[in-house]
């Protein structure tokens, strides 16, 4: 089943042309990466994607809905199937982070407060905080433990869609991998499909079961690692050293 | 297929038996918590051994399990635990969240109402009392750079002071200038109806122009500066520390209080004479309009009358008033900004107390300087 469905799209700021017939698939339960120097338009491709930007031109559908004139209703829908991780994490800071992770459980369904309150400390545990960050507020975390946080709220819905921006960045080398590992994780046990933005070797390596390279207004590659490294395009794979 | 999800419970002597059915997914949640809430109840739990038997299940998310986990968490440790016909993807997910799942801990006692009230009412004390010798400090170091910059005059940043005049004393024009008219008309008009039923219709002109001078001109121009300036200049300062400008400056030797106190304290003590010098004059100008049309008391009249009966010392004194407004507003506008944490609440609640606190002393040292001058015979 194909979750994302891009088609021929165009994307401007301005006279800025950022993306010029950009088309790709995302298929379920995919690790898909989404990747591309600096001002290549990744996080801009991203933003369309959770409705945060429109775009100029082309077709783009998420989870069998287009994203042209969607209906406030689908749109509702839509939010509620996906959470997102903002690159610096984006928590609230009005709010300390237990609080932060069960705003969505509190707004959009009925489950009693005790459990919502035990859903939240167990996300919590599972990006690998400890017990004592729930009741600090997000000023006072650090980047990493942001990120960390901005994930358990991005996870609160079990959504079936989860858009990463840049999760490893800022993040030193051993919780990077730990992230990773979380990743494939929560992918095995919950099947969610996972669409990063990401600069990290290791995680292309490592994480992504396929990803897409821009370039050029438009997408220079689609496949996997392997094929990557087989390719004879210079540029292409320069790109991973 | 009957997706419907429920949960049978088959009881026998010693064990008792819980049949999954169905998605238990976060929508069904309350239905289900209401079904096992029955297992809650029984505190003597009679049972040597529960199963759960997960064979029937169709989705589970971790919400499904949290309320599995839940239940278990209750059941006394001597009650032997088991899950049955539980697919492997299913298993992964249940281990991961009973891994992560909060243990049970001793619910902290309710506290007492009037020793809560007792220990916020204490921590108010503190805290006021924290933040009036931290704004002593503030106030005293700004006075010692304040002085050092008369010592170094090329210490001080002639084009900042210069900005912070334009911004917050030239662009300020229009609105003093509105207030101004108003209060005078206001206030002539309010006269004007007395003054006739004595046929003391040319006492205008003291009321006029003393009320405005010597009071409300100075007053209403600082209050209207303080809603511009002290929530401008929280803000400004606030967002600079939130964004590590403040101690980027610091690390290349700049100082904050040279490049963001001290002009804006410079230029708001210089400004506000000047506006209130403004104010003045319009509010005598709408004095003047009103006089003329409903008391017959002519321009010429008014400016004559203004000449021979009211002492110049009464336009001094407001004019005095006005740089000590400017202090006050500009001081706390800036001491309101360092002190806005590292979030974007903050940002809105200082901003709003710094408007407050500053209007407020205005007032206050408006109400002080008039007892003394009083006083003191002026």
């Amino acid at each position: 089943m194909i979750v994302v469905k891009a088609r021929n799209i165009v994307t401007r700021f301005g006279d800025n042309v950022i993306h010029d017939g950009v088309s790709f698939d995302i298929k379920q339960g995919e690790i898909f990466g989404l990747l591309g120097g600096s001002g290549s338009g990744k996080t801009t491709l991203l933003r369309e994607m959770i409705l945060l930007q429109k775009i100029a031109g082309g077709e783009l559908e998420v989870l069998d809905n287009s994203v042209v004139g969607i209906s406030k209703e689908n749109e509702k829908k839509l939010q509620s199937q996906w959470g997102v991780l903002f690159q610096f994490g984006a928590l609230f800071t009005s709010l300390n982070i237990v609080e932060n992770i069960s705003i969505a459980l509190k707004e959009y369904t009925d489950i009693p407060d005790k459990l919502i309150f035990e859903s939240a400390l167990m996300k919590l545990s599972m990006v690998g905080l400890p017990e004592k960050t729930a009741y600090m507020y997000p000023s006072e975390l650090s980047g990493g433990m942001k990120k960390r946080a901005g994930l358990a709220r991005a996870l609160a819905l079990d959504p079936k869609l989860l858009f990463l921006d840049e999760p490893t960045s800022g993040l030193d080398p051993k919780s990077a991998r730990g992230f990773d590992e979380l990743i494939v994780m929560l992918r095995q046990t919950l099947g969610i499909t996972v669409v990063m933005v990401t600069h990290d070797k290791d995680t292309i390596e490592g994480v992504l079961d396929r990803f897409i390279i821009l370039g050029n207004k438009k997408v220079i590659f689609d496949g996997n690692i392997s094929e990557l490294q087989e390719t004879t395009n210079k540029e292409l794979r320069n790109f991973l050293n | 297929m009957n997706n419907q999800p429920n949960v049978v419970f088959l009881r026998s002597a010693q064990v008792l038996k819980c049949q999954l059915i169905g998605n238990w997914t976060i929508q069904n949640i309350k239905k289900l918590y209401k079904k096992m809430d029955r297992l809650e109840g029984k505190r003597d739990f009679e049972f040597e051994q529960i199963v759960f038997d997960c064979s029937k299940i169709e989705e589970f998310d971790t919400h499904g399990i949290i309320l599995i986990l839940h239940f278990i968490k209750n059941i006394p440790s001597t009650c032997k635990i088991e899950k049955i016909g539980m697919s492997e993807r299913f298993e992964k997910l249940f281990v991961a969240c009973e891994n992560n799942f909060p243990p049970s801990r001793e619910k902290s006692s309710k506290q007492n109402i009037l020793l809560k009230n007792l220990e916020n009412l204490g921590r108010l004390v503190v805290e006021g009392y924290k933040t009036l010798t931290v704004f002593f400090s503030f106030v005293g170091e700004l006075t010692h750079r304040g002085i050092d910059s008369f010592m170094f005059p090329n210490q001080i940043r002639f084009r900042a002071v210069l900005y912070h005049i334009e911004n917050s004393g030239l662009m300020a024009l229009p609105i003093i200038f509105l207030t101004s008219f108003l209060i005078g008309v206001v206030i002539a008009y309010q006269g004007a109806v007395q003054l006739e039923k004595f046929g003391a219709n040319i006492f205008i002109v003291e009321m006029v122009t003393i009320s405005a001078t010597r009071e409300l001109a100075p007053l209403l121009t600082a209050i209207v500066v303080a809603g511009r300036s002290a929530s401008a200049y929280t803000a400004q300062i606030g967002v600079m520390k939130i964004t590590d400008e403040i101690d980027a400056m610091r690390t290349m030797g700049f100082s904050p209080w040279n490049f963001l106190v001290l002009p804006r304290v410079f230029g708001l003590m210089i400004s506000l004479p000047l506006l209130v010098f403004f104010a003045d004059v319009v509010s005598i100008f709408g004095g003047m309009t009103v006089a003329a049309t409903t008391l017959d008391v002519s321009f010429f009249e008014f400016i004559d009358r203004m000449h021979s009966s009211v002492d110049l010392k009464h336009f001094i004194i407001g004019l005095i008033k006005a740089p000590i407004f400017g202090w006050i507003v500009a001081t706390i506008g800036c001491f309101r900004g360092f002190q806005i944490d590292n979030n974007t609440e903050s940002v809105g609640r200082y901003t709003t107390i710094s408007v407050v606190n500053a209007i407020f002393w205005v007032i206050a040292m408006d109400a002080i300087i008039s007892v003394l001058l009083t006083e003191l015979g002026l």
